[in-house]
């Protein structure tokens, strides 16, 4: 009873440079793989056409385009949740406006309001029914999933008889607000003919991926996140509002998924029903490439740009391999997704446990 | 003279039913400034849902909380901690794959700046979370290092460091002690007569009597989700507790048929022993 009162507990931590810090780092695992699969493909292709200016403006599209999705998507899935509705929402936001611009000849930005509207509201609507069901958002997104991608092919049916809407180039021209969706950063005149065009998607990607990041690692919100994804009890028990963050992150899927569903249809001119299909799934591949757990509690928005980077490279890389095509893509894909877990799930492992 | 003034934390009367269980039936308790109110009972007692009750998870089915004697409504957890109640629960609420910083500034997060430039302001909550678990006890250097990587006794003590930091009136702990070795258990009761000698009531739940004895100014006894009884320090022994907490007869019973156990035996090593008479059997360890 009478022993000293303030214990002399000798130190347990080891100092940890900053090397070995960095690889217990969510996002490691993703820049290596980047760095690899570049190198793969640099390899295969020699360089021809995947090194060129418009193989990089390619890969750059596309990782923007999933990317946007990605950094979303990995903040959800690190509250622990999934959005399986945002490939469905990709096509009904498309619809949305192209109908408001084409259909009822609304002004380009009450178009893109009332897009976003629609896709936030949806976001809201499905969280508020996670959190009051307490249903696994797996189930839930699916079943929007569905409803949407159906909603949206009867209703435009019903409204124009068609299942794709035409005739938006018409309405956007010249429009300044449709420039923030369509414009083009950088165009490089190749000299054997043909043009590389560094896109507007680029721009919003290192935006969004940027604000996510900062949102996650920077603010109390992000703190949030990551407490609700690793124990929603524990963390309502220490006062985190954890009804609050899942549906604003709901509502941030879905806001992306309009953001991506307004550039395409305003740079191709058209919005299909069929638009996105597939897309949650990659977006989720990419959060996970990017260092996410599926169990949530873990993972980087930082981590998702280089995962998104990884599903650039790759599905242009394959394009220029010799004797292959972008059927492939799909098989490197899913590949890419079982050897991104297993080695993510390594890392984190022996970040959460090694050093006992 | 604290006496006088009314106890920090109170809950007089009440119930909780989870469907058709009884969690809890008619119990009161109250812990003042500067006292400890050792909650004992056995598995199932009732005891985590009372505290509950008191950190704003549950709602009472009926009965009041009263805080410094006024009526207390509380309809979150984030309300008891808004009004410097903080509880380690007996499930920790520590999260393995976040850092001890951020672990310990869940949802009371210090922020910097205004409007959109709101931040985290994690350098400064390093340092905070450094010096607390010093005071705690335990030098941590890189208070990035998840909490994963801690042994238990030091995730708990990243719980309670917590609860200390953000526990301005009263603090709350679910069983800290059953599942830590001797030595880390004694830091966990030293600590809870510091926060006692710095005015904070404390409620520390156990069903280990050896660890409540010492500290606890009140007994608070629960038994099947109804009060066994509230003594003062002094007014009990540890069999009276064991007794009122529904193991003293368990107890008794265990060591009869221990008696009985080491008795048959002993008679069986004599049985088997019979054939050569010269040896003496062994005497029965006792
Ligand atoms: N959320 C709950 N739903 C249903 N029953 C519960 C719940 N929480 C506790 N109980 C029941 O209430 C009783 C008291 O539990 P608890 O307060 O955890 O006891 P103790 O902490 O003393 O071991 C037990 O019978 C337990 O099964
Ligand atoms: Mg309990």
């Amino acid at each position: 009873m009478s022993t000293a009162d303030a214990p002399a507990v000798p130190a347990r931590t080891r100092r940890v440079n900053p090397l070995r810090r960095f690889l217990n780092r969510p996002e490691f695992g993703a820049v290596a793989g980047t760095i690899l699969v570049f190198l793969v493909f640099l390899l295969l292709t020699g360089g021809k056409g995947f090194l060129e200016a418009r193989g990089i403006a390619g890969q750059l599209q596309v990782a923007a385009q999933i990317g946007i999705l990605g950094a979303t998507v990995s903040l959800l899935m690190i509250a622990g949740e999934f959005d399986l509705s945002i490939g469905s929402m990709i096509g009904a936001a498309g619809l949305v406006l192209a109908l408001c611009l084409v259909h009822f000849q609304l002004p380009v930005w009450l178009a893109v309001i009332i897009t976003f509207a629609f896709a936030i509201g949806w976001g809201f609507l499905q969280g508020w029914i996670v959190v009051r069901t307490g249903l696994p958002s797996f189930l839930v997104t699916l079943a929007s999933l569905f409803i949407l991608r159906g909603g949206s092919i009867g209703a435009t049916r019903a409204i124009t008889n068609l299942t794709v809407v035409s005739g938006v180039n018409d309405k956007i021209a010249g429009d300044p607000f449709a420039a923030l969706f369509n414009a083009t950063l950088l165009s490089i005149t190749i000299p054997g003919g043909g043009r590389a065009d560094f896109r507007i998607e680029i721009l919003w990607w290192i935006i969004i991926a940027g604000l996510a990041t900062w949102v996650l690692l920077r603010t109390r919100f992000g703190n949030w996140i990551f407490g609700t994804g690793g124990s929603a009890t524990a963390a309502r028990n220490l006062g985190v509002p954890v009804a609050r963050v899942k549906i604003s992150l709901f509502m941030c899927t879905a806001a992306s998924a309009a953001l991506l569903a307004t550039i395409q249809v305003m740079s191709v001119g058209s919005a299909d029903v069929l638009r996105g299909q597939n897309k949650e799934f990659e977006a989720i591949i990419t959060a996970v490439i990017g260092g996410t757990a599926l169990s949530g509690g873990f993972g980087s928005a930082l981590g998702s740009m280089f995962g998104a980077l990884t599903l650039g490279i790759t599905q242009l890389g394959i394009f220029f391999v010799p004797g292959f095509n972008t059927d492939w893509y799909q098989v490197v894909l899913g590949g890419l997704l079982l050897a991104a877990v297993i080695v993510n799930d390594y890392l984190r492992r022996r970040a959460s446990e090694a050093r006992r | 003279m604290s006496d006088t003034a009314p106890p920090v934390l109170e809950a007089r009367g009440v119930s909780k039913y989870f469907g058709r269980v009884i969690a809890l039936e008619d119990v009161s308790l109250s812990v003042r400034a500067g006292e400890v109110n050792c909650l004992l009972g056995d598995n199932g007692a009732g005891k985590s849902t009372l505290i509950k009750l008191l950190s704003g998870v549950y709602q009472p089915d009926s009965g009041t909380l009263l805080m410094d004697g006024q009526p207390l409504e509380l309809a979150s957890p984030r309300d008891a901690l808004d009004r410097g109640i903080a509880t380690v629960f007996q499930d920790l609420a520590v999260m393995p794959l976040m850092s001890i910083t951020r672990n310990f500034f869940l949802g009371s997060e210090p922020t910097r700046g205004s409007g959109p430039f709101r931040r985290f302001d994690l350098a400064a909550c390093d340092d905070i979370a450094r010096a607390q678990m010093r005071e705690i006890g335990i030098e941590v250097r890189d208070t990035s290092q998840l909490v994963g990587t801690l042994s238990g006794g030091e995730r708990q003590t990243v719980a309670i460091a917590r609860a200390e930091y953000f526990g301005a009136r009263a603090l709350i702990l679910d069983e800290p002690t059953s599942a830590l070795g001797v030595k880390e258990a004694a830091i966990v009761l030293r600590h809870v007569l510091r926060a006692r000698s710095r005015g904070l009531a404390v409620i520390f739940i156990t069903h280990n009597v050896q660890h409540a004895l010492p500290i606890g100014d009140t007994f608070t006894i629960l038994n099947h989700g109804r009060l066994a009884g509230t003594y003062r320090r002094g007014e009990v022994d540890l069999e009276q507790l064991l007794r009122l907490m529904g193991g003293g007869e368990e107890l008794n019973e265990l060591a009869r048929e221990l008696e009985e156990l080491a008795r048959e035996n002993a008679g069986a090593r004599v049985a088997r022993t019979v054939p050569p008479p010269a040896e003496v059997p062994p005497p029965p360890a006792g």
